[in-house]
């Protein structure tokens, strides 16, 4: 294969592009940590030639933060563990194509993903289920999720349908069948599907303010928009303005935070999902 | 006629009918599985669609649902007759447009750009870089929106500064709001968005492109004439998707952006309806503007996917 001059110069413009499109992406992020390490009376920059972990020492002292962390982490974890739970026990059965009426109940879940009443309506639902100012509200108003229910459907609908038939013969029930052998099968759509429900629930911050009241129950990323907007930072800059950290570089500090706990989940389970979402199918 | 009626049923026509009875009987186990599902379902969907019914009725909390007075299509006169009906509409159908011709170039160039690439070790790292955005609260992107763009620190603002220009408060100013939203959005979604192009080319035929490639196709032919027609099926088809989601114009990102300064630019249907239903507490008037935008958002899907399936080959369901 000849590699002509043109075709030199066409590969530069391309990765220059890549590498073009990579520092956008990274810059905002990078400066944010910098900002956030930017020792008082500073003005930050891109590349900080002086580094000060005070802000972030502000933050952890604050009991409203790391009480706001632990909610967080358990409604991400509670929640995950009733999301997984829901959506696989509906995708399985319907994924079965001599289970009677599974057409008909298909439709019914896939008609919520085409129409929905909107925020009032459940609003009140969850109002008359009286599950306002619990974490029930949180938990279940969008536990299952109509996109990742057929992705998972359509993944456990591909596998090898003789090694179900096999344990059926030998008297495996539906849930040993479920348990023994397709979900040790399914281990990629599984651990994708769990990191798009973690993540909806870890960045939840409109249906916290929504349906709790009680201050001491909302999750971090509520936290984080009021120490950002200046709403309640008082609580957490108070001893800052007598000793170390200027405002700016806590609020990039909490930006942290909040957001290291993704960046430590993310590498080990983002090998699974493109394999993941595309076995699944595009259609939904 | 009574004959028919009052004759017990024959072997015929009792066979199929205890076969079905054996099959559900067989499947009893699935049925179990699917029972906390469905009673999800009942309650979190279908209930709120029950509770819809009160878009047409003054609904009084202390009465309830079901026993609140009927008020016809009032609610939904009273929308569309208000001053706010056609700011309201705009600023949706602006910025969901804009979102949608400005941000779907730059996905499908990168898929491109992944494609082509000769460094595949850059390629890869450009992609999960990229990907990262997607998995990042809106909160988050405030967060990092604040220390790009605020007047003071900000590092764009440094650079208008530095370029000779004055500062802008883009999160304030009523003629900078918008572009944010959607720069921010291309920012955080168009490598999520790049991996279904990009899925759509790892699906190509390579003899397609060698037998270009015989013929002296130069690397620009070969995108045009077998890169971009085998992306065409999956760019009409995301187009149409977001073309059903149209009146959405993404209610978390603006919720968290906006402030009173930019109302006039930034307020779509769902900030207005979350405003107006909760914080004033017009269950009745926010629950017929909120079924309203779902009826228009079902008519698109329903026409997106007739296109769909005519032009592209398959649907969306």
């Amino acid at each position: 294969m000849t590699r002509t001059r043109h075709d030199r110069t066409f590969d530069r413009s391309v990765n220059a592009f890549l590498i073009a499109v990579l520092l956008i992406t990274l810059i905002p992020l990078i400066y944010v940590l910098a900002v956030s390490i930017t020792p008082l009376g500073r003005t930050p920059s891109l590349l900080p030639t002086a580094a000060s972990l005070a802000a972030y020492a502000e933050l952890l002292k604050q009991p409203a933060l790391i009480r706001a962390l632990g909610n967080s982490v358990f409604l991400t974890l509670s929640g995950v563990l009733i999301s997984m739970i829901l959506t696989v026990c509906t995708a399985y059965p319907l994924s079965r194509p001599d289970l009677p009426g599974r057409k008909f109940l298909t439709g019914v879940i896939l008609f919520t993903f085409l129409f929905n009443a909107g925020l009032i309506p459940l609003y009140l639902v969850i109002r008359d289920l009286h599950l306002l100012n619990t974490y029930w509200a949180l938990l279940l108003h969008g536990a299952v999720s109509v996109y990742n229910l057929l992705v998972m459907k359509n993944f456990f609908q591909n596998l090898p349908e003789s090694l179900e038939e096999a344990a059926k013969i030998d008297g495996a029930t539906d849930l040993q069948v479920l348990w023994h052998i397709v979900l040790p099968l399914s281990k990629p759509i599984l651990l994708t599907i769990g990191l798009f429900y973690a993540v909806t629930q870890w960045n939840s911050f409109f249906e916290p303010v929504l349906y709790l009241s009680d201050a001491r129950m909302m999750p971090l990323p509520v936290v984080l928009r009021d120490i950002l907007t200046g709403l309640n930072s008082a609580e957490y800059v108070e001893s800052a303005a007598t000793t170390t950290a200027p405002p700016d570089a806590l609020k990039m500090a909490a930006v942290v935070l909040t957001t290291i706990p993704m960046l430590l989940v993310y590498p080990w389970i983002q090998r699974y999902f493109t394999s993941g979402t595309l076995s699944g199918g595009v259609k939904g | 006629m009574t004959d028919v009626l009052r004759s017990s049923p024959t072997a015929a026509q009792r066979g199929p009918r205890q076969r079905l009875l054996a099959r559900l009987w067989r499947h009893r186990g699935l049925y179990l599985m699917l029972l906390p599902g469905l009673l999800w379902f009942a309650l979190f969907r279908y209930w709120p669609l029950w509770n819809a019914q009160i878009a047409f009725k003054d609904f009084q909390p202390v009465q309830g649902v079901l026993h609140s007075p009927w008020v016809g299509l009032s609610n939904f006169t009273q929308f569309f007759q208000s001053y706010y009906f056609t700011q309201l509409m705009t600023n949706t159908l602006v910025i969901s447009f804009a979102k949608l011709l400005i941000g779907l170039p730059p996905a499908i160039i990168l898929a491109l750009a992944i494609h082509e690439s000769s460094r595949k070790g850059l390629a890869r790292v450009t992609q999960t870089v990229t990907y990262l955005p997607h998995f990042l609260s809106w909160v988050i992107v405030f967060g990092i929106l604040l220390a790009m763009l605020s007047p003071g620190s900000g590092l764009v603002n440094k650079a208008l500064v530095a370029a000779g220009g004055d500062p802008v408060s883009f999160l304030t100013d009523p003629g900078a709001f918008r572009a944010v939203v959607i720069f921010s959005d291309i920012w955080k979604e168009t490598g999520w968005s790049a991996i279904l192009f990009l899925a759509a080319l790892i699906g190509i035929s390579p003899s397609l492109y060698e037998a270009a490639e015989v013929d002296g196709a130069t690397r620009w032919q070969r995108i045009r004439h077998i890169s971009l027609p085998g992306m065409l099926d999956v760019i009409v088809l995301v187009t149409l998707l977001r073309l059903g989601h149209i009146l959405d114009a993404g209610f978390y990102q603006i919720y968290v952006l906006y402030s009173l300064p930019v109302y006039s630019v930034a307020d779509v249907i769902d900030t207005w309806v979350y405003r107006q239903g909760i914080q004033n507490f017009q269950f009745s008037l926010a629950t017929a503007v909120g079924l309203f935008k779902g009826l228009i958002g079902l008519l698109m899907i329903v026409v997106a996917n007739r296109v769909a399936r005519r032009f592209a080959g398959q649907g969306l369901y």
